[in-house]
Protein backbone atom coordinates (compact mmCIF):
# COMPACT_ATOMS: atom_id res chain seq x y z
CA UNK A 1 0.00 0.00 0.00
CA UNK A 2 2.71 2.00 0.80
CA UNK A 3 4.54 1.76 -2.28
CA UNK A 4 1.27 2.11 -4.21
CA UNK A 5 1.09 5.78 -2.53
CA UNK A 6 4.84 6.47 -3.50
CA UNK A 7 3.90 5.18 -6.89
CA UNK A 8 0.58 7.60 -6.86
CA UNK A 9 2.56 11.01 -5.58
CA UNK A 10 5.29 10.37 -7.84
CA UNK A 11 3.41 9.86 -11.01
CA UNK A 12 1.15 12.89 -10.13
CA UNK A 13 3.94 15.08 -9.69
CA UNK A 14 5.57 13.62 -13.09
CA UNK A 15 2.04 14.52 -14.64
CA UNK A 16 2.29 18.04 -13.29
CA UNK A 17 5.89 19.33 -13.82
CA UNK A 18 5.97 18.05 -17.73
CA UNK A 19 5.22 20.09 -20.14
CA UNK A 20 4.88 19.70 -23.76
CA UNK A 21 4.88 15.81 -25.18
CA UNK A 22 8.09 13.20 -25.90
CA UNK A 23 11.09 13.82 -24.88
CA UNK A 24 10.03 16.17 -22.63
CA UNK A 25 9.70 14.08 -20.06
CA UNK A 26 13.37 12.61 -20.19
CA UNK A 27 15.11 14.69 -18.05
CA UNK A 28 12.44 14.40 -15.33
CA UNK A 29 12.39 11.02 -15.08
CA UNK A 30 16.17 10.67 -15.33
CA UNK A 31 15.99 13.47 -12.19
CA UNK A 32 13.25 11.78 -10.02
CA UNK A 33 12.98 8.16 -11.10
CA UNK A 34 16.90 7.32 -11.36
CA UNK A 35 18.38 9.63 -9.41
CA UNK A 36 16.05 10.79 -6.50
CA UNK A 37 13.90 7.58 -6.00
CA UNK A 38 16.65 5.17 -7.02
CA UNK A 39 13.54 2.82 -9.02
CA UNK A 40 15.99 2.21 -11.98
CA UNK A 41 19.26 2.67 -13.57
CA UNK A 42 20.23 4.99 -16.35
CA UNK A 43 20.43 2.54 -19.07
CA UNK A 44 17.21 0.61 -18.11
CA UNK A 45 15.29 4.04 -18.39
CA UNK A 46 16.51 4.65 -21.74
CA UNK A 47 15.43 0.74 -22.26
CA UNK A 48 11.84 1.91 -21.55
CA UNK A 49 11.98 4.96 -23.39
CA UNK A 50 12.88 3.09 -27.07
CA UNK A 51 10.15 0.87 -26.27
CA UNK A 52 7.59 3.65 -25.06
CA UNK A 53 8.43 5.18 -28.47
CA UNK A 54 7.73 2.02 -30.65
CA UNK A 55 4.39 1.05 -28.53
CA UNK A 56 1.05 3.28 -29.87
CA UNK A 57 0.13 6.06 -27.88
CA UNK A 58 1.57 8.65 -25.96
CA UNK A 59 5.45 8.42 -24.79
CA UNK A 60 5.02 9.65 -21.20
CA UNK A 61 1.86 7.78 -20.05
CA UNK A 62 3.79 4.30 -21.99
CA UNK A 63 6.63 5.04 -19.63
CA UNK A 64 4.82 5.91 -16.98
CA UNK A 65 3.14 2.45 -17.18
CA UNK A 66 6.24 0.87 -18.00
CA UNK A 67 7.94 2.09 -14.56
CA UNK A 68 4.14 0.89 -12.52
CA UNK A 69 4.87 -2.02 -13.97
CA UNK A 70 8.39 -2.73 -12.84
CA UNK A 71 7.65 -1.63 -9.68
CA UNK A 72 4.61 -3.25 -8.31
CA UNK A 73 3.24 -5.44 -11.60
CA UNK A 74 -0.24 -4.75 -13.28
CA UNK A 75 -1.73 -2.55 -9.72
CA UNK A 76 1.34 -0.46 -10.17
CA UNK A 77 0.88 -0.24 -13.78
CA UNK A 78 -2.62 0.92 -13.31
CA UNK A 79 -1.52 3.79 -10.31
CA UNK A 80 1.47 4.92 -12.54
CA UNK A 81 -1.12 5.99 -15.75
CA UNK A 82 -3.71 6.57 -13.64
CA UNK A 83 -1.80 9.25 -11.74
CA UNK A 84 0.40 10.55 -14.59
CA UNK A 85 -2.91 11.73 -16.83
CA UNK A 86 -5.20 12.85 -13.64
CA UNK A 87 -3.23 16.22 -13.27
CA UNK A 88 -4.17 17.06 -17.20
CA UNK A 89 -7.60 15.77 -16.24
CA UNK A 90 -7.60 18.23 -13.72
CA UNK A 91 -6.26 21.16 -15.07
CA UNK A 92 -7.60 21.29 -18.81
CA UNK A 93 -10.73 20.81 -17.80
CA UNK A 94 -10.81 23.44 -15.22
CA UNK A 95 -9.66 26.46 -18.04
CA UNK A 96 -12.47 24.42 -20.71
CA UNK A 97 -14.53 25.39 -17.73
CA UNK A 98 -13.32 28.88 -17.60
CA UNK A 99 -12.75 29.58 -21.57
CA UNK A 100 -15.91 28.70 -22.37
CA UNK A 101 -17.21 31.88 -20.24
CA UNK A 102 -14.71 34.35 -21.90
CA UNK A 103 -14.99 33.27 -25.47
CA UNK A 104 -17.23 35.93 -26.08
CA UNK A 105 -15.47 38.79 -25.53
CA UNK A 106 -14.47 40.48 -28.76
CA UNK A 107 -10.89 40.75 -27.71
CA UNK A 108 -10.24 37.37 -26.47
CA UNK A 109 -11.47 36.20 -29.76
CA UNK A 110 -8.89 38.48 -31.82
CA UNK A 111 -6.22 37.05 -29.11
CA UNK A 112 -7.34 33.62 -29.61
CA UNK A 113 -6.84 34.19 -33.76
CA UNK A 114 -3.34 36.06 -33.39
CA UNK A 115 -3.00 32.34 -31.11
CA UNK A 116 -4.34 29.84 -34.14
CA UNK A 117 -1.44 31.65 -36.31
CA UNK A 118 1.57 30.88 -33.28
CA UNK A 119 0.62 27.35 -33.32
CA UNK A 120 0.42 26.63 -36.39
CA UNK A 121 3.76 27.97 -36.83
CA UNK A 122 4.48 25.96 -33.79
CA UNK A 123 3.25 23.29 -35.84
CA UNK A 124 5.82 23.41 -38.85
CA UNK A 125 8.63 24.44 -36.81
CA UNK A 126 7.74 20.80 -35.54
CA UNK A 127 7.42 19.07 -38.86
CA UNK A 128 10.62 21.05 -39.90
CA UNK A 129 12.48 19.52 -36.77
CA UNK A 130 11.20 16.26 -37.52
CA UNK A 131 12.11 16.43 -41.44
CA UNK A 132 15.66 17.10 -40.37
CA UNK A 133 16.03 14.10 -38.49
CA UNK A 134 13.75 11.19 -39.97
CA UNK A 135 13.64 11.86 -43.65
CA UNK A 136 17.63 11.14 -44.40
CA UNK A 137 17.27 8.91 -47.29
CA UNK A 138 15.28 8.71 -50.64
CA UNK A 139 13.00 5.91 -49.35
CA UNK A 140 12.27 8.25 -46.56
CA UNK A 141 11.67 11.29 -48.24
CA UNK A 142 9.32 9.18 -50.36
CA UNK A 143 7.35 7.64 -47.33
CA UNK A 144 6.67 11.40 -46.11
CA UNK A 145 5.55 12.45 -49.30
CA UNK A 146 3.33 9.68 -49.78
CA UNK A 147 1.67 10.15 -46.76
CA UNK A 148 1.35 13.86 -46.63
CA UNK A 149 -0.19 13.79 -50.05
CA UNK A 150 -2.47 11.08 -49.38
CA UNK A 151 -3.91 12.40 -46.27
CA UNK A 152 -3.69 16.50 -46.71
CA UNK A 153 -5.15 15.76 -50.73
CA UNK A 154 -6.72 12.51 -51.07
CA UNK A 155 -8.21 11.96 -47.05
CA UNK A 156 -6.66 8.91 -46.56
CA UNK A 157 -7.43 7.91 -42.96
CA UNK A 158 -3.79 8.05 -40.65
CA UNK A 159 -5.04 4.73 -39.27
CA UNK A 160 -4.25 3.26 -42.74
CA UNK A 161 -1.06 5.17 -43.07
CA UNK A 162 0.22 3.89 -40.00
CA UNK A 163 -0.53 0.08 -40.83
CA UNK A 164 0.72 0.57 -44.37
CA UNK A 165 4.24 1.49 -43.75
CA UNK A 166 4.61 -0.27 -40.25
CA UNK A 167 3.82 -3.25 -42.50
CA UNK A 168 6.07 -1.75 -45.11
CA UNK A 169 8.98 -1.17 -43.13
CA UNK A 170 8.74 -4.52 -40.63
CA UNK A 171 9.89 -5.99 -44.07
CA UNK A 172 12.46 -3.76 -46.48
CA UNK A 173 13.81 -1.93 -43.73
CA UNK A 174 13.69 -5.26 -41.28
CA UNK A 175 14.97 -7.57 -43.72
CA UNK A 176 18.47 -6.83 -43.10
CA UNK A 177 20.33 -8.32 -40.83
CA UNK A 178 21.06 -7.15 -37.81
CA UNK A 179 25.13 -5.71 -36.65
CA UNK B 1 -24.45 7.35 -26.73
CA UNK B 2 -22.28 10.39 -27.28
CA UNK B 3 -19.51 8.78 -24.73
CA UNK B 4 -19.32 5.72 -26.64
CA UNK B 5 -18.35 7.40 -29.91
CA UNK B 6 -15.77 9.50 -27.55
CA UNK B 7 -14.61 6.25 -26.53
CA UNK B 8 -14.60 4.70 -30.23
CA UNK B 9 -12.85 6.99 -31.21
CA UNK B 10 -10.30 7.97 -28.91
CA UNK B 11 -8.95 4.30 -28.83
CA UNK B 12 -8.54 4.42 -32.47
CA UNK B 13 -6.28 7.48 -31.92
CA UNK B 14 -4.64 5.87 -28.97
CA UNK B 15 -3.77 2.72 -30.78
CA UNK B 16 -2.79 4.19 -33.67
CA UNK B 17 -0.75 7.14 -33.01
CA UNK B 18 2.75 6.53 -32.57
CA UNK B 19 5.67 8.91 -30.99
CA UNK B 20 5.17 11.86 -29.29
CA UNK B 21 4.18 15.65 -29.03
CA UNK B 22 1.49 16.24 -32.08
CA UNK B 23 1.66 13.04 -33.01
CA UNK B 24 -2.39 12.62 -32.21
CA UNK B 25 -3.20 15.58 -34.22
CA UNK B 26 -3.74 13.73 -37.14
CA UNK B 27 -6.69 11.78 -35.63
CA UNK B 28 -8.29 15.05 -34.00
CA UNK B 29 -8.31 16.72 -37.13
CA UNK B 30 -9.75 13.77 -39.26
CA UNK B 31 -12.32 13.72 -36.10
CA UNK B 32 -13.41 17.61 -37.00
CA UNK B 33 -14.18 16.36 -40.17
CA UNK B 34 -16.12 13.37 -39.21
CA UNK B 35 -18.01 14.86 -36.92
CA UNK B 36 -17.84 18.53 -37.57
CA UNK B 37 -20.56 18.99 -35.05
CA UNK B 38 -17.66 17.94 -32.10
CA UNK B 39 -15.65 20.90 -32.56
CA UNK B 40 -14.36 23.42 -35.32
CA UNK B 41 -10.56 23.29 -37.03
CA UNK B 42 -10.05 26.94 -35.09
CA UNK B 43 -11.91 25.31 -31.47
CA UNK B 44 -9.14 22.54 -32.28
CA UNK B 45 -6.11 25.21 -32.57
CA UNK B 46 -7.01 26.50 -29.28
CA UNK B 47 -6.62 23.56 -27.68
CA UNK B 48 -3.80 22.67 -28.88
CA UNK B 49 -2.74 26.45 -27.81
CA UNK B 50 -3.88 24.80 -23.98
CA UNK B 51 -2.20 21.64 -24.50
CA UNK B 52 0.99 23.49 -25.07
CA UNK B 53 0.67 25.58 -22.59
CA UNK B 54 -0.26 23.73 -19.69
CA UNK B 55 1.88 20.84 -17.86
CA UNK B 56 1.26 17.15 -18.95
CA UNK B 57 1.61 15.24 -21.82
CA UNK B 58 0.31 17.22 -25.44
CA UNK B 59 -1.56 13.45 -26.19
CA UNK B 60 -3.02 13.83 -23.22
CA UNK B 61 -4.01 16.70 -22.59
CA UNK B 62 -5.78 17.55 -26.31
CA UNK B 63 -7.90 13.96 -25.46
CA UNK B 64 -9.27 15.95 -21.82
CA UNK B 65 -10.04 19.19 -23.67
CA UNK B 66 -11.71 17.71 -26.54
CA UNK B 67 -13.86 14.74 -24.30
CA UNK B 68 -14.84 18.28 -22.42
CA UNK B 69 -15.92 20.55 -25.08
CA UNK B 70 -17.95 17.66 -26.82
CA UNK B 71 -19.61 15.77 -23.32
CA UNK B 72 -18.89 18.19 -19.94
CA UNK B 73 -16.74 16.37 -17.15
CA UNK B 74 -17.37 12.53 -18.36
CA UNK B 75 -16.76 13.12 -21.88
CA UNK B 76 -12.81 14.48 -20.77
CA UNK B 77 -12.61 11.53 -18.44
CA UNK B 78 -13.89 8.69 -21.47
CA UNK B 79 -11.91 10.83 -24.08
CA UNK B 80 -8.74 10.29 -21.84
CA UNK B 81 -8.65 6.72 -20.45
CA UNK B 82 -9.98 5.52 -24.01
CA UNK B 83 -6.93 7.06 -25.45
CA UNK B 84 -5.07 5.29 -23.04
CA UNK B 85 -6.29 2.17 -22.91
CA UNK B 86 -4.69 0.58 -26.05
CA UNK B 87 -1.41 1.32 -24.72
CA UNK B 88 -2.05 -0.03 -21.16
CA UNK B 89 -3.07 -3.45 -23.07
CA UNK B 90 -0.23 -3.20 -25.37
CA UNK B 91 2.41 -2.80 -22.42
CA UNK B 92 0.37 -4.84 -20.38
CA UNK B 93 1.93 -7.97 -23.26
CA UNK B 94 5.17 -5.72 -24.41
CA UNK B 95 6.87 -6.03 -20.64
CA UNK B 96 6.95 -10.00 -20.31
CA UNK B 97 8.92 -10.02 -23.85
CA UNK B 98 10.97 -6.89 -23.17
CA UNK B 99 14.37 -7.81 -24.14
CA UNK B 100 13.05 -9.75 -27.80
CA UNK B 101 10.78 -6.85 -28.41
CA UNK B 102 13.45 -4.23 -28.48
CA UNK B 103 15.88 -5.92 -30.56
CA UNK B 104 13.17 -7.49 -32.90
CA UNK B 105 14.50 -6.35 -36.02
CA UNK B 106 10.59 -6.26 -37.74
CA UNK B 107 9.77 -4.00 -34.75
CA UNK B 108 13.00 -2.00 -35.55
CA UNK B 109 12.29 -2.04 -39.24
CA UNK B 110 8.23 -0.71 -38.72
CA UNK B 111 9.63 2.04 -36.26
CA UNK B 112 12.19 3.50 -39.16
CA UNK B 113 9.31 3.73 -41.51
CA UNK B 114 7.04 5.08 -39.16
CA UNK B 115 8.90 8.41 -38.74
CA UNK B 116 8.76 9.25 -41.64
CA UNK B 117 5.25 8.67 -41.70
CA UNK B 118 4.35 10.27 -39.06
CA UNK B 119 6.26 13.02 -40.12
CA UNK B 120 4.46 13.27 -43.59
CA UNK B 121 1.01 12.98 -41.19
CA UNK B 122 2.05 15.63 -38.80
CA UNK B 123 2.59 18.08 -42.37
CA UNK B 124 -0.24 17.30 -43.65
CA UNK B 125 -2.49 18.33 -40.01
CA UNK B 126 -0.21 21.37 -40.04
CA UNK B 127 -0.93 22.05 -44.27
CA UNK B 128 -5.52 21.46 -42.88
CA UNK B 129 -4.49 23.92 -40.05
CA UNK B 130 -2.53 26.87 -41.98
CA UNK B 131 -5.75 26.60 -44.81
CA UNK B 132 -8.23 27.53 -42.07
CA UNK B 133 -5.56 30.51 -40.60
CA UNK B 134 -3.95 31.73 -43.80
CA UNK B 135 -7.33 31.78 -45.77
CA UNK B 136 -11.35 33.34 -45.52
CA UNK B 137 -14.00 32.09 -47.45
CA UNK B 138 -16.13 34.77 -48.61
CA UNK B 139 -18.73 33.98 -50.66
CA UNK B 140 -16.88 30.67 -51.83
CA UNK B 141 -14.34 32.23 -52.47
CA UNK B 142 -10.78 31.50 -50.52
CA UNK B 143 -9.25 34.83 -49.86
CA UNK B 144 -5.71 35.12 -48.46
CA UNK B 145 -5.30 37.20 -45.74
CA UNK B 146 -2.09 38.20 -45.39
CA UNK B 147 -1.32 40.00 -41.83
CA UNK B 148 -1.59 36.26 -40.69
CA UNK B 149 0.81 35.14 -43.57
CA UNK B 150 3.42 37.55 -42.53
CA UNK B 151 3.49 36.91 -38.54
CA UNK B 152 3.35 32.91 -39.73
CA UNK B 153 6.41 33.79 -41.25
CA UNK B 154 8.18 36.05 -38.92
CA UNK B 155 7.34 33.37 -36.10
CA UNK B 156 8.40 30.34 -37.69
CA UNK B 157 11.70 31.89 -39.00
CA UNK B 158 12.28 32.71 -35.22
CA UNK B 159 12.01 29.64 -34.39
CA UNK B 160 14.80 28.59 -36.83
CA UNK B 161 17.45 30.42 -34.89
CA UNK B 162 19.53 28.11 -33.63
CA UNK B 163 19.73 30.75 -30.10
CA UNK B 164 16.02 30.94 -29.89
CA UNK B 165 15.45 26.95 -29.95
CA UNK B 166 15.37 27.15 -25.94
CA UNK B 167 12.63 29.53 -26.04
CA UNK B 168 9.17 27.58 -24.49
CA UNK B 169 6.13 27.51 -26.54
CA UNK B 170 4.37 29.48 -24.35
CA UNK B 171 6.16 32.20 -25.51
CA UNK B 172 5.51 32.37 -28.97
CA UNK B 173 1.85 31.39 -27.96
CA UNK B 174 1.60 34.28 -25.28
CA UNK B 175 3.13 36.73 -28.13
CA UNK B 176 0.26 35.71 -30.69
CA UNK B 177 -2.20 36.96 -28.21
CA UNK B 178 -0.35 39.94 -28.09
CA UNK B 179 -0.18 40.25 -31.70
CA UNK B 180 -3.38 38.92 -32.37
CA UNK B 181 -5.24 41.37 -30.10
CA UNK B 182 -2.66 44.25 -31.33
CA UNK B 183 -3.55 43.29 -35.13
CA UNK B 184 -7.37 43.09 -34.44
CA UNK B 185 -6.68 39.63 -36.07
Amino acid sequence: MKELWSLFTTFFLIGSITFGGGYAVLPILLREIVQKRKWIGEEELLDYFAVSQATPGVICVNISTFLGYHRKGFLGAVVATFSVVLPSLIIITTIAAVLTNFSDILWVQHAFAGIRVAVSALIASAVWNLAKKNTRTAVKIGIALLTFAGVAIVSISPIYVSIVFGVFGAFFFGRRREA
Amino acid sequence: MIYLQLAFEFFKAGLFAIGGGLATLPFLIQMSQNYPQWFSIDQLMQMVAVSESTPGAIGVNMASYVGYHVAGIFGSLTATFALVLPAFLTIAIVVRVLDRFKTNRRIIGAMEAMRPAVTGLIAAAGYTVLQSVLFTAEAGLATLRWIPLILFMILFFLQRIPRLQSIHPVAYIAAGAVLGIAFQL
